[in-house]
Order: structure tokens, then sequence, then C-alpha cells
């Protein structure tokens, strides 16, 4: 038995022992022990070192909101996880777990010379130093700042769990297995609603599992929790252990995460570690409790100082003293309780000290029947010890004066500042608090959402009240259901509720300004601090906030929230409701990124489109890249090919015989009924009515403000039928528009709009050798520019497959796009190069496509245009009517900007040493101006290789098309190139390659 | 996340099966081209930022497809009513009235 394990106490399991590690030193625990209560067991108090001065801290807690004693837990590889509160982390055998935040060990941290300097490091410590000079930015100030920064040390493998998600929908959910929590799921387990009761902790009971003393109704509170966890069991009520409720969302959604195998030795297989629930509940009961307020003193932060409600707690409910020679600090009767248990249980209770100059006789009878000694209206104003609390200095205090203070000894220093209702989750559905001042805390008041508060989170104390409070407000919550039932009436004996008062910080004979009395002890945020930042100017909560860091640890500022409100209300000399508290956000405690991934992850974390011809491309040694959605062969390497070599043959094998190129990418638009030729004509910038079945145009979609949004050919199959193409990344963004303006615009054109792009794979073949390859293959149009000019479509046969053939060119070669039914286009791409061999036939990627269009000057939208370019910038003057009523972005093109003088025009840019420009990279007018330069325009494309014989690129440049000639420079790190404005046709401008 | 009314459907569904689509009764005048440059401006650029009730468009874009207008509260996110595009612009007073 360790040494500080009490016999017959507890829920631990002696017969089931077990052996875990911290900082690799071996300790036994119980089957029912977390991490703080096993290492309390053998009087290890000392867990962990603070975040800013390194001071030694134990656990002050013994649930959730444990700021202190944060550890590393490890199972093997890839299973490591930081800021685990020792608190909640359950002991499994063969656990290993570290204390963080140290160097070289836990016991001796060089990092502690930050104490003794503390005050260097006062709120807005930051802010203050690292101001100048700006030099030391790189090298100086952001590695210091990194390496000072965050808790734990982030896990480097990939993680090996697996993490599940889950909808629920039910009736009733009740927040909180406490006695309000199942009273009011007692409640209702008789109406046939369906119920579910969820709790953080490994087992349900809440307070009940830290008062076995209490009856009710006659029965032991043990009892009663066994029976009543039975009776919901068997009526159908789900309850939920160890599942945490991390935010509430709106309409009575509720996230919760449920861990499943943290604290089980064997991991099952095939079994999740942790499943993300989002629970539709009709109706919910918020029964969160209230959590423990620390009293704000000098050196309350010492291991070994702790909560009195958590001393009680890792008694009745671990089996564990927390000390041999315990002493008390509190304003609240309730650790006047934990004082006895402990000194039931065989601890010498050394003092209770309480604030109050008068307290309950019945206290002060118990406390006297136990020779426990007793200070009435004292405080605290020291603790002594390096790594535990040893002593601590009292004063007595009367009239406001401080008297001269006593030093008393002791192993552990238990305190208790009151209580506060835990409104978290009430918080999240933009609920409504009040300030009640007898309670010194806010209290809910309203919410808009479905939702009763019930217990102690409501401010009630005492088991029967929670009792009684859970049965009533799940009444509510059932009536609202529909559901009548009568509202339980429990009697409890041994019901320990009290009273107290809050006291902001405790009185103190020494310089404020010397104390560190901490309020975040995450944080280590100090009401030294908290004043400090209200003298400096900080007026708004959330900006004393801020500034000192106080409550914006981990713990969200559980414990820290209302004693800094009450130290901030102070210093402002204002009341705390008119201060207001900062707000509540989710997760209510942290929670793993594993848990918020759930399935989408590697594979499964984006959808990837592949096309029909993806694998071919695959088998064939393509290089991909992601292309919205899609990836998309980049290009084709051969042998040891780099990528410019790569490209540079693709170009040259296009341009002098056949490439083959998968187009299937291309958005696609089917826009059929009697309208379709208005609705082209209203959407698109080019006339079509005039535009005959089986032609095709190009076409240019604008915003109504004038601005290119998409282009693409779009072809005329039918009089009432298009075939519209777009950008790879634009058919969504296109087709939303396209209905939006059908559906809200024009809803009594009758068009009918499908999007086709999956249904079709599409094969473009491009350069001079095209038609002796394909016409072979071709049934229903003869290949010569008699029948089948450039720009014509027509419904026809390629290789026996039903297709739509358009004649269009993207490269300036004579060039067919085939359209087939998608799941032929492998077939058709392996016919076709097949019977292509004999000619030459080369299959090319974006990376030519690119290249190729770029020497033609064929823009691409999103690279060439970047949403502030018009048609004319653009030089596409040419597409856009000059006679229609209207048509999208006509208004837009004659608005004063669009049509002032000096717009950035794209054009050709030819460097003068032949070098390659960088896209993106900015032109100048006057590279000898000084810095900063007048920014006249950007290049928008640029490549290396091709087959003009120089590098090439595409830029926007003011007034670029009343330019040509004339020199701009592109000022870049190490150099300025100057370039020549051209044409943005490098190859063929007179378009003689076309012709067949 | 919200679960919002399709008029169209007549079924109310998840958030995600939703997108957006800006302020509702913007009208497009027939022919834009008759329209003063401050006109355009307006329709083009210049909308509610209203801290309450707002009238705006939502799409059913991963369900029927349509597009709808809605009465949404900004602060609350509470959705007062949705109604079909084309149908008359609700009176707001009645509407929020009406909510408990």
């Amino acid at each position: 038995m360790s040494r500080f394990r009490v016999r017959g106490k507890g829920r631990v399991d002696a017969a089931k022992p077990m052996i875990f590690t911290f900082d690799g030193t071996p300790y036994t625990a119980l089957k029912g022990d977390t991490v703080a209560s096993a290492l309390l067991a053998h009087g290890v108090h000392l867990m962990g070192r603070s975040f800013k001065y390194h001071r030694p801290r134990g656990a002050i807690a013994a649930g959730s909101e444990e700021p202190n004693a944060l550890i590393g837990t490890r199972r093997g590889d890839g299973r490591f996880e930081p800021n685990t509160r020792a608190t909640v982390q359950e002991v499994w055998g063969g656990l290993q777990t570290t204390s963080q935040n140290k160097f070289p060990s836990l016991r001796f941290d060089v990092g502690a010379v930050n104490d003794a300097a503390y005050m260097l490091f006062s709120a807005g410590f930051y802010y203050k130093t690292f101001m100048w000079p700006k030099s030391f930015w790189d090298r100086v100030y952001e590695p210091f700042i990194r390496a000072a920064a965050g808790l734990g040390v982030a896990p480097t493998e990939e993680d090996p769990d697996s993490y599940a998600s889950r909808y629920l929908h039910c009736d009733l959910l009740i927040v909180g297995a406490g006695p309000a929590g199942i009273a009011a799921a007692l409640a209702a387990s008789a109406t046939g609603r369906s119920v579910v009761l969820v709790d953080e902790n490994a087992e349900i009971g809440g307070t009940l599992l830290s008062e076995p003393d209490a009856q009710i109704d006659g029965t032991p509170a043990w009892d009663w929790l066994a029976q009543s966890r039975a009776d919901l069991l068997a009526a159908g009520v789900k309850i939920m252990p160890r599942t945490t409720a991390i935010g509430y969302y709106h309409q009575n959604m509720i996230g919760m995460v449920q861990k499943l195998t943290d604290h089980l030795t064997e991991l099952p297989a095939d079994t999740p570690r942790e499943r993300l629930w989002r629970v539709r509940a009709k109706q919910v009961v918020l029964a969160q409790g209230a959590l423990e307020k620390p009293l704000v003193f000098h050196g309350n932060d010492r291991p070994g100082v702790m909560l009195a409600g958590a001393a009680q707690t890792y008694l009745n409910r671990y089996g564990v003293k927390v000390g041999d020679s315990p002493a008390v600090v509190t304003s609240h009767d309730s650790a006047w309780f934990a004082a006895f248990d402990l000194a039931d249980a065989g601890a010498r209770v050394q003092v209770i000290i309480d604030t109050r100059a008068q307290v309950r006789a019945d206290l002060q009878e118990a406390a006297r029947a136990r020779s426990i000694p007793v200070r009435l209206g004292h405080t605290v104003t020291a603790t002594a010890g390096r790594l535990r609390v040893k002593n601590l200095r009292v004063n007595a205090v009367s009239g406001g004066h401080v008297g001269a203070g006593t030093w008393i000894n002791c192993d552990a220093l238990l305190m208790s500042g009151g209580w506060t209702p835990s409104l978290h989750l009430f918080s999240h559905t933009k609920g409504r608090l009040a300030w009640d001042d007898a309670l010194t805390t806010f209290l809910p008041e309203h919410t808009p959402e479905a939702c009763v508060i019930a217990g102690a989170a409501r401010g009630l104390w005492g088991v029967q009240a929670a009792l009684n409070d859970g049965a009533a407000r799940a009444r509510e919550a059932l009536d609202a259901l529909g559901a009548t039932v009568q509202a339980a009436v429990y009697a409890v004996a041994k019901d320990r509720t009290g009273t107290g008062v809050s006291l902001h910080e405790l009185p103190t004979d020494r310089s404020a300004s010397k104390a560190k009395a901490f309020v975040d002890f995450q944080n280590d945020v100090t009401a030294k601090d908290l004043r400090l930042a209200v003298r400096e100017g900080m007026r708004s909560i959330e900006h004393v906030k801020r500034y000192t860091t106080n409550g914006m640890a981990t713990d969200q500022g559980k414990m820290s929230n209302i004693n800094g409100l009450n130290i901030a209300a102070d210093a402002l000399g204002k009341p705390q409701p008119q201060v207001g508290l900062t707000t509540f956000r989710p997760p209510y405690t942290p929670t793993s990124f594993g848990a918020f991934c759930g399935y989408h992850r590697g594979d499964h974390f984006e959808v990837l489109r592949r096309t029909q011809i993806d694998p071919w491309a695959e088998e064939n040694g393509a290089v991909f890249e992601p292309v919205g959605q899609w990836r998309r062969a980049r290009y084709f390497p051969q042998g040891n090919e780099d990528m410019d070599a790569a490209v540079r043959r693709e170009c040259a094998a296009t341009r002098a015989g056949i490439g083959m190129f998968d187009a299937s990418t291309l958005g696609k638009i089917e826009v059929v009924g009697p309208d379709a030729v208005e609705f082209m004509n209203r959407m698109y910038t080019n006339p079509w009515t005039k535009l005959a079945p089986g032609r095709c145009r190009y076409g240019l979609l604008l915003g109504d403000d004038g601005f290119i949004r998409d282009d693409g050919v779009i072809g005329r199959l039918d009089a009432d039928r298009f075939h519209v193409t777009t950008t790879t990344g634009g058919a969504a963004r296109v087709m939303n528009m396209m209905e939006d303006y059908l559906q809200t615009e024009w809803p009594d054109l009758e068009v009918w709009l499908t999007s086709t792009t999956e249904q079709w794979s599409t094969i473009a073949l491009n350069g001079p050798n095209v038609v002796k390859l394909l016409a072979p293959l071709v049934e229903g149009v003869a290949l010569n520019e008699a029948d089948f000019p450039h720009m014509s479509c027509v419904e026809c046969t390629v290789a026996g497959m039903p297709a739509r053939l358009f004649r269009v060119s993207f490269t300036g070669e004579v060039g067919f796009e085939i359209n087939v039914a998608a799941p032929l286009g492998r077939q058709l791409w392996e016919t076709l190069w097949a019977a292509g061999q004999p000619h030459g036939i080369t299959a090319y990627g974006t990376e030519t496509m690119h290249v190729l269009r770029a020497e033609k000057g064929y823009i691409i939208v999103g690279q060439d245009t970047d949403g502030t370019v018009t048609p004319y910038d653009a030089g596409m003057g040419w597409a856009v009517a000059k006679s229609k009523p209207d048509f999208v972005g006509m208004r837009g093109l004659a608005r004063p900007d669009l049509k002032a003088a000096n717009r950035r025009h794209l054009v050709g840019l030819l460097t003068e040493d032949h070098s390659l420009l960088e896209e993106g990279a900015q032109i100048v007018f006057d590279p000898d101006q000084p810095i900063p330069m007048t920014m006249r325009g950007h290049v928008t494309s640029a490549y290396a290789t091709g087959t003009t014989g120089r590098p090439i690129a595409l830029g926007l440049v003011e007034g670029g098309h009343e330019k040509l000639g004339e020199t701009v420079y592109i000022p870049m790190p190490d150099r300025t190139i100057a370039a020549k404005i051209t044409s943005s046709v490098f190859f063929d401008p007179d378009n003689t390659r076309l012709k067949i | 996340m919200l679960l919002i009314h399709c008029p169209y459907c007549d079924d109310t569904l998840p958030e995600l099966e939703f997108a957006y689509a800006g302020q509702a009764h913007v009208v497009r005048a027939p022919l834009p081209a008759t329209q003063s440059d401050a006109e355009w401006e307006e329709f083009l650029f210049i909308r509610d930022n209203a801290r309450g009730p707002h009238f705006e468009r939502w799409r059913h874009i991963h369900g029927c497809g349509r597009f709808f207008n809605a009465v949404r509260d900004t602060v609350s996110d509470r959705f007062y009513t949705t109604y079909k595009a084309g149908a008359p612009r609700p009176d707001l007073a009645s509407l929020i009235g009406e909510a408990p």
C-alpha cells in the first residue's frame, strides 16, 4: 500500500494494482486512479513547472479544470500527447508519463531563473521588450520567443490512431451526471423519450463520488448511485461517460468528444481512440456543476497548495490523503468539511483559518471535537517551501488592519474561495448572464436555445438542492416536449451545504507590488499584473485579458476568470457587472486535432478528381500537378528528362507532328431550350444569334462589374442547344452564376442548364499531321477546310464511338477536341495513341499546353487576369458585341474607371538579355527612382522553353497597348531586368498554321 | 450548424446543403444600359450591413439547386422565415412580432 493511500476509502480497486512511470520512475497505482491521484498516493506533489516563471507546481484540482499538472503521456511510437491533465488521465498498466517545461530535471530547472527575475516579466512584457532595434527581430527576438513559446512539446510522429465521428439525434440531452443530471435523467426516463446523459469523468456521479456519507431518501449515496445507474440503463437512457460536451452550437447542436481507449492497457483492434459526436437535441439540460475558486495570496501556487474540494475528492473518491498535516484557509464553509474528512482519515489538521470573523457554531463545534485549531478573522500572507509547501504565515485581521504574522508548519494547504457556477456551455449559446451580489458571481439568466440550467450551475449548493432542481428543470424541458411527469422530491441526510464570502485577494501586511499571488496559474498571471494592466490604460476586460494573458491558457480561465474580474473591477473602480466577463469559447476542454479531423485525413482530406485517362498517364510516367480538385498530367518525362527538357520536346513534337492532350477536366455545361440563344446572348459578351448550328465561337464571360470571369469555346449543336466549355477551375462557379441569373433575374426564359463536365472525356489533338491520323477514324464529316473549317463542331463517330468533334485550337496548330462518353475516354486515347505512332504522336501535359498557348497570346483566366481585367485590357475587344441591348457586364464596362486611360493592358514582354522573368514580378518604368518605386504592372506568365528560341512572358502594364516597343524594367533582389513591350502573339501572328 | 428550411423542398435540412448568396431583393434593372453611374454603383456595390434581421439569398446547392430568400438575424443567426425567389418581401414587424 502506498504511503498516503487510506485503507477502506475511495472507489479505486485495491485488488487491481498497476505500474506506470513518471519521468522514468515506476509507481504503483490502483484501477480507477488518475495519474494525479496515484502520484499523490506516493506523496508526490511536484508534477510540473509553470509556463513563464518555471515555478514548481503540483495538482491544484482533481478534475478537468486543472491548470498546473500538465504531463506528456506516451504509448509507444506515435502515441505521445503533450499537455494532458494528470487529474483526468486514467492510469493503465505501462503508461509512460513525463513532466513538462523543465530542464534538465523537474526538481532542478535552470528556467527557474525567470522566477528570480520576475520583475522583468510583468504584464505586457513582450509588447514592451521586443520593440527595437528593428534588425533584432529576425535574429534575436523571434528565435527567443519561439523557443519560449508553447506548452509541452508537439509530437513529431504521425498519429497511428483513428478517430471517428457520428451524428446523434435525441429528445433530451443532459450534460453533467452529478446529482442534478442524474435526477433529470431519472425524471425523463419514464417518458419513453430518447434521453442521453453525458459526463466527462470515467464514471457518473459528480459530487456524489466525493460525498459517500450523504444519504438520499435513506440510501447511502453510492448505493443510490449504483441503483440509479441501473434504473437509467434499464429504462433505455444512453449513458456516456468519458464524454465531454465541448461546445454548444446553433439550434441545439452540441459537440461532444468521447474518449474510447486512453484508459485501456490493451488497445482493442478496430476501435477509434476518440469519437466526435454531433448531437441535435430537442431539449438540453445543462447540469455542469460549479468549480471551486482559489484564494489569491502570496505563494498560493506551491506544490501542496490545492483546492479544499480537490483534497476531499482525492480522499473520498481515490482513497488518497494529500498530506499528513494539512492546513486549511477558506472563506467558505465547504472547506471545513474537507478538513473534517481528512482528520477522520487520520491526518493531523494543523489549523483551519477562516477569513470570516463569524462562522456557523456547528462547524466550530465539529472542529473542536476533532481537536483542530481554528483561527477566525485571519488571513494567510505567505507560504514557504521550495518544491513543496512546508509552512504558512498567518495574520489576524481586525478593522481592516492586518496584524503580525506567525508561521505554522504544514505539508499541504487546502484553500477555498467559494464556488463559481460552470457557465461555459451556457455562454456558447449567447446566453445572458446576471451578476449575483450575494454569491459574487454571474448566474445564467436567459438563453435563446431550448435549454435549461440545473443545480450548482445556477448557484444552488448541496446534494438535495441539486437533486430537486435537476428533477424540476427536467420537468420544464419535458413539458416543452409534451411529456408530463411528476417531479420527484428528494430528501438528503448529511447534506453538507454551506455559505461563504468571496474575497478578491486575501488581506496582507506586505507590499502588494512584491506579492506573487497567482490568479491564472497556467499562464503565471498575478494580481499585480492585472493591476498593472489597468494602470497602463487597459479599460475593457477583454484588453486586460489579452495584455496579461489571464484566462488564455488551455484551461480557458476556469479558475482564474472570476478572480481576475474581481481584481480588475477593483482596480478600475467599477462594479463587476459593468466590467463584464470575457467570452467563453468552445471547446470546453482541450480537444485533440484528431477528434476534429475525424475521417478527413490522408487521402480523405480532400476530394481528388481524376479523369478516365489519368491511369494511362500514371502508367506512362506523368508528373502530376493539382488544378483545383483535379490532378492533371503536367508533363511526360522520358529517360532522365527534367521538366524543361520534357516540355521542349513536347512543344516541338506538337508543332512538327501531333501532340495529344487530356482536356477532360474542362468544365462543360449543356445549355438547352427554346430561349437558349437568348440566354447565351445575355450571359456572354459575344453575339450568338447568327452563329449557325455546327459552328463554334470563343465566348467571354464577365461579371456585372465588367471584369473577365471565365472563357471557353462554345459550340452551337442545334438551334436550341449549346455545348459550353469553361475553364477547369471555373466550372462550378460559372454553373452557379448561370443558375443565379436564370432563376432570379430571367425566370421567364425557357432554358435548362446541365453540368456535363464528368459526362465527357475530352481529348485534344494538335499539330500539322493531325488530319492524317484522324480522318480515317472519323465517320460523318470530311476533315477539310470546306466541310469542317476552323471553329466547327459536329456530332459524328470517332473510332466507332459516338462523339462530339470540335475543330478548335489552343496551340495555334490545326486542332481538334474529341468528346466521347466519359467511360470510353481511355479506349479512344489508346486507339489514337496506337494509330498515331507512325505519325510520331506525343502526349503532352499542362505545362506544354501553357507554353503553346502563351506563344499564341491566348490568355488563361485567373493567371493573366485577376478579377480587375476587362476584355479591352486583355486586348479582346473583338469578343464584345457592339449592338446587343444587354449582356452581363455591358453596363459595367461603361463605368468611368473601366473606360479610363492608362489602365493596365495585357502585353508581351521579351527580355533584352534573354533571361526568364518571374511570374508575379513587379514592373516599373524608371529603374533609377528611389524605393519605394512606383509599380506599373506585373508579369502574369513566363516560360523559358518553347518554339520561339527565347523566353517569353505576358504581363499587365499601364497603358501597355500604347507602349509597344518601349522598354520597362523588372527589379529583382539581385539585379534589374530590362524587357521590351511586344505584341502578346509571339508565334505565327497571321494564323497560317490553323489551315489544313 | 444551422438548420435551414428550403421553401422548394419544404424540408428543414443541415446548413451543409446550402450556400449563402448575398443580400436579397437587389434588383438588376431590366436594361442596365439605361442606369446612371450612381444607380449602377448602388446595384453593384452598396449593401446593407444589418445588425439584426437581414434579407438574404441562399441556394440549396446540394439539394434542389434553387435560390430562395430568407430573413436571418445576423446577431443570433436565427432564421425568421424563408420564402421562394420572386415572392414579396415579408413584413418584418409582423415576422419579429410573431417570434417567441
